[in-house]
């Protein structure tokens, strides 16, 4: 499979991709590591007239502390996330979360804000930047903009990125020794989540079981209240959408979801 | 496009469409057939290359994206003609049936023993997750990653033990 014919500009920096961002408009898409829009393009379900490659720009590239927060440049590949040391200290999750991406291969391509950015509901990241309460970092031409991630999934594959933004950078709070568990249910080696459940502190995130990641809010009140992992997973599916496919019924999905989030709180390490 | 890559330790120069696959790119215009387009979906790992050392699925890569960089093939594995240890162990051990997934379960195991040059058994297993054999010779594929890391003397024991100490 090929895809249709486009343009194609390596960015010479942030700016300047915002710059062409600027000019070619609705017409261009931002290429990192290509692994979510390149399969795209060759179903031919993405026709974009130009990419805009930001996948080399060292300055979207790398992990660093600020404060309680690490900031991990968009581009950096899902290996170094899953590899770096200081995730691996501060935001075990975020790092355990980055190792489920894929394969090997796929992560050395795959780039951490190209995954938030397509905004797959059923994908890693998504779900653990909601559990973790981490940020983006949004550059437009008018600076940067800070959204949180429960604001930034706005919608099936859609996000609050506005068209001549890109994001430069994902803040996660450091949380060493914050005690987290992830689950995530498939059928076959590598695949996207059938369910997902992720938890750190309170907080717990789900993968599939609507068009965008979600908080299991009345699971994680009844944790709040003092309920066991086994007495709060049982809310865990409360005001979920999840939808219908040939791995799983709506039922299933919120089955698993429960059982998924009773696991995670359980297994937390 | 005007692309400058070095397939296999040689520089070339080559005016590419920027849809052209890096698979494409290496079997029909570098003249390089050892990675195979299998599913062509990212997930077989048929066409498993090496572009700067790290094992990546040479169907889901640009050829422009690879501007400037290094690219390995299997053929680039053996340039004396002499055996790579990888390609040595999977002949010893006989780590294929058909062959057709080889090229990428060989480039994937060189990619994992530079990352971690002595894994255990479910190492290698999980590191070979993103290769498929469909007839299923995955028993043999394995013992030839641990035979070839072994080859290199030491073991994951051994490494772990010298780390620690």
């Amino acid at each position: 499979m090929i895809p249709a014919p486009f343009d194609y500009v390596a960015a010479e920096s942030a700016t300047h991709a915002l710059d062409l961002l600027d000019s070619f408009g609705d017409d261009a898409k931002l290429l990192a590591g290509g692994h979510s829009l390149l399969p795209m393009m060759k179903l031919r379900l993405a026709t974009p007239a130009v990419l805009i490659d930001i996948g080399r720009l060292t300055e979207l590239i790398g992990i660093r502390a600020d404060g309680d927060e690490l900031v991990i440049g968009a581009a950096t590949p899902h290996a170094a996330v899953a590899a770096s040391d200081l995730v691996r200290a501060d935001a075990p999750l975020l790092a355990h979360s980055a190792a489920q991406v894929g394969d090997p291969q796929i992560r050395h391509r795959g780039t951490i804000g190209g995954s938030l950015a397509h905004a797959d509901p059923a994908a890693d990241l998504p779900m653990a930047l909601v559990a973790l309460g981490g940020r983006v970092d949004l550059l437009g031409q008018g600076g940067t903009r800070r959204v949180a991630a429960d604001d930034f999934f706005t919608g099936f594959f859609e996000t609050g990125l506005d068209p001549g933004e890109l994001i430069a950078s994902v803040r996660v709070p450091r949380l060493p020794g914050a005690a987290w568990g992830y689950q995530k249910f498939v059928r076959r080696a590598n695949d996207w989540a059938i369910v997902g459940a992720a938890a750190i502190n309170g907080r717990i995130a789900l993968a599939n079981m609507g068009p965008t990641p979600l908080r299991a809010r009345a699971a994680e009140r009844a944790l709040a209240d003092g309920a066991s992992a086994a007495e709060a997973a049982e809310f865990a599916a409360e005001a979920t959408e999840p939808g219908e496919d040939v791995h799983a019924d709506r039922d299933y999905r919120r089955h698993l979801a429960r059982v998924l989030t009773r696991r995670a709180l359980e297994r937390r390490r | 496009m005007q692309v400058e890559i070095t397939v296999n330790g040689q520089r070339r120069s080559d005016d590419v469409e920027p849809r052209l696959l890096l698979v494409h790119y290496l079997r029909e215009v570098c003249g390089l057939r050892a990675a195979n387009v299998g599913c062509d979906t990212t997930s077989c790992g048929a066409c498993t290359v090496l572009l700067n050392g790290a094992s990546v699925k040479s169907c889901t890569v640009l050829t422009v994206q690879a501007n400037g960089q290094q690219v390995t093939t299997a053929e680039g594995l053996a340039p004396d003609g002499e055996l790579h240890p990888v390609q040595a162990a999977f002949r010893q051990e006989h780590g294929l049936q058909c062959g057709f997934c080889t090229p990428g379960m060989v480039m994937a195991a060189v990619g994992l023993l530079s990352e971690n040059p002595h894994p255990t058994e479910a190492e290698a297993r999980e590191g070979l997750e993103g290769n498929f054999c469909r007839c299923t010779g995955y028993h043999n594929i394995v013992r030839a990653v641990l035979a070839a890391a072994s080859s290199r003397g030491g073991t994951a024991e051994q490494e772990r033990a010298e780390a620690g100490a």
